[in-house]
């Protein structure tokens, strides 16, 4: 029988947040068509380095398996993506992962994502409907404004926007683009655009969107095609619409 | 708009660097390159504008103050940046990078011209005339300095402006902003042939 062909990976760990950093080889067996995750998986059956030394099993975050959960997104070979949708057979070898950098590290390759959740509250990105009656049904939406909205929906706060962006940093409070781009999916929506104008402030807060500096690397990056700089202009003329009728005053500044 | 603190200074900050100051250096530049036209064209226009009714209020609120805020909340906002271009080099995140550095660059060579300049007429030890400029671009070392120092400001100006259409919301479609990024090219030669051409004139009297 042929020797075992197998892939090297060269993964960053870290065993608790406070900890330093160290880089692990693994050499796993290879498989047809497999992914990242894949290869985890073995070496989480059997943790034993390249060295051939006993090793705790590497740590990741996952979740749907087919890319829309944004859970296992990692810097594979120094690009942020996605470790499910990453094949091994489209990757250089050896395959370097670590974990974004822009999120705080809890073990090895899981990152805490929380501030792109504490950015979607800040921008009040859902729609509320809950009263103590029914609303009945609402308004409908053109069906252009919904093919373009339904990209915008496609957004799985995976975080490789804010890990592409040059402004979200420890010196910055920038929530990032997804968080922006979100707000005008809701305020684009017929019933969510009764409330726009509290997303809308929710933008011009601290940290909101005057932390754009258009590098524009977030479009290029996100692993779903959101157009994500034309949300953001969008969002810059909306927000400065909104702080003219707030300061000189108008009806229609709700 | 207390609690909106940071978006009204960043809006004011991109609306201060084309009105005035972009205004500014672009009438600046205009007004310099008359010396290539001969040396008492150019006193005549630099007398021109030495000569505006208020002149010392024009130069207070459209050039000091402005350029002031501009340059301390710019050199903020360079400094909060954390630059990848090598990670990721796309021609807007250059772009991104380039702006900040040559705003950089800017800030120390108007501080050194305006000292040199302004400062000096002000202290009545110079005269704002052909032979100010002439003296100070005959020397190599600060031709290049000028050299360096318009066209980062140009440039700094040209991009600024392409962002200027971001931030307030007129350029929101990828080909706009495209367009908008083939003006912005042109505006840069344009203006940077007016800067550079009239350094040469001061230093080689070509």
């Amino acid at each position: 029988m042929a020797e075992q062909k197998t892939v090297r990976f060269i993964i960053t760990r870290q065993d608790s947040p406070d900890s330093t950093p160290y880089d692990e080889a693994f050499d796993v067996p290879y498989r047809k068509n497999m992914n990242v995750i894949s290869g985890l998986m073995e070496i989480r059956k059997n943790p034993i380095n390249a060295k051939g030394e006993k090793t705790t099993p590497v740590q990741w975050d996952m979740n749907c398996l087919e890319e829309v959960c944004g859970a296992c997104s990692m810097v594979i070979n120094g690009t942020p993506r996605q470790s499910c949708a990453a094949l091994v057979d489209t990757l250089e070898t050896p395959i370097r992962l670590e974990p974004m950098s822009t999120f705080p590290v809890i073990r090895d390759l899981i990152i805490d994502r929380e501030r792109m959740f504490d950015a979607l509250k800040q921008v009040k990105a859902w729609i509320p409907i809950d009263g103590t009656h029914d609303l009945g049904p609402g308004p409908r939406m053109p069906e252009k404004k919904r093919q373009w909205a339904y990209e915008l929906s496609k957004c799985m706060t995976c975080g490789v926007c804010l890990e592409a962006c040059p402004n979200v940093n420890d010196k910055s409070n920038f929530i990032g683009p997804a968080a922006l781009s979100q707000a005008r999916l809701f305020n684009s929506h017929p019933t969510g655009e009764m409330n726009a104008s509290e997303r809308l402030e929710g933008l011009m807060d601290e940290g909101g969107i005057s932390g754009c500096g258009n590098s524009q690397n977030c479009v290029q990056v996100c692993p779903k095609g959101i157009p994500l700089t034309t949300s953001i202009a969008a969002m810059n003329r909306a927000t400065n619409i909104q702080a003219f009728k707030n300061f000189f005053g108008s009806d229609n500044a709700h | 708009m207390a609690e909106q603190r940071e978006f009204f200074n960043r809006r004011l900050h991109s609306l201060l660097g084309v009105v005035p100051i972009g205004i500014f250096l672009t009438q600046h530049l205009i007004v310099n390159h008359f010396a290539v036209y001969g040396e008492e064209s150019f006193n005549t226009a630099a007398g021109f504008m030495g000569s505006l009714p208020f002149v010392l209020l024009l130069e207070i609120f459209i050039i000091y103050l402005p350029i002031l805020y501009h340059a301390i909340l710019g050199v903020y906002i360079a400094f909060t940046a954390s630059y990848n271009t090598k990670k990721f080099g796309f021609f807007r995140n250059w772009m991104f990078a380039l702006q900040r550095i040559t705003g950089l660059i800017t800030l120390v060579f108007i501080v050194w011209h305006v000292w040199e300049t302004r400062v000096q007429i002000g202290l009545g030890r110079a005269e704002a005339d052909y032979s100010l400029m002439e003296g100070i671009l005959t020397n190599q070392f600060m031709f290049w300095f000028y050299i360096v120092g318009v066209i980062s400001a140009v440039f700094h100006f040209a991009n600024g402006l392409w962002s200027f259409l971001v931030s307030w919301g007129i350029t929101q479609t990828p080909k706009s902003q495209k367009i908008a990024s083939y003006a912005c090219i042109i505006v840069f030669f344009a203006i940077s042939y007016l800067g550079v051409r009239t350094l040469i004139q001061f230093a080689f009297g070509v």
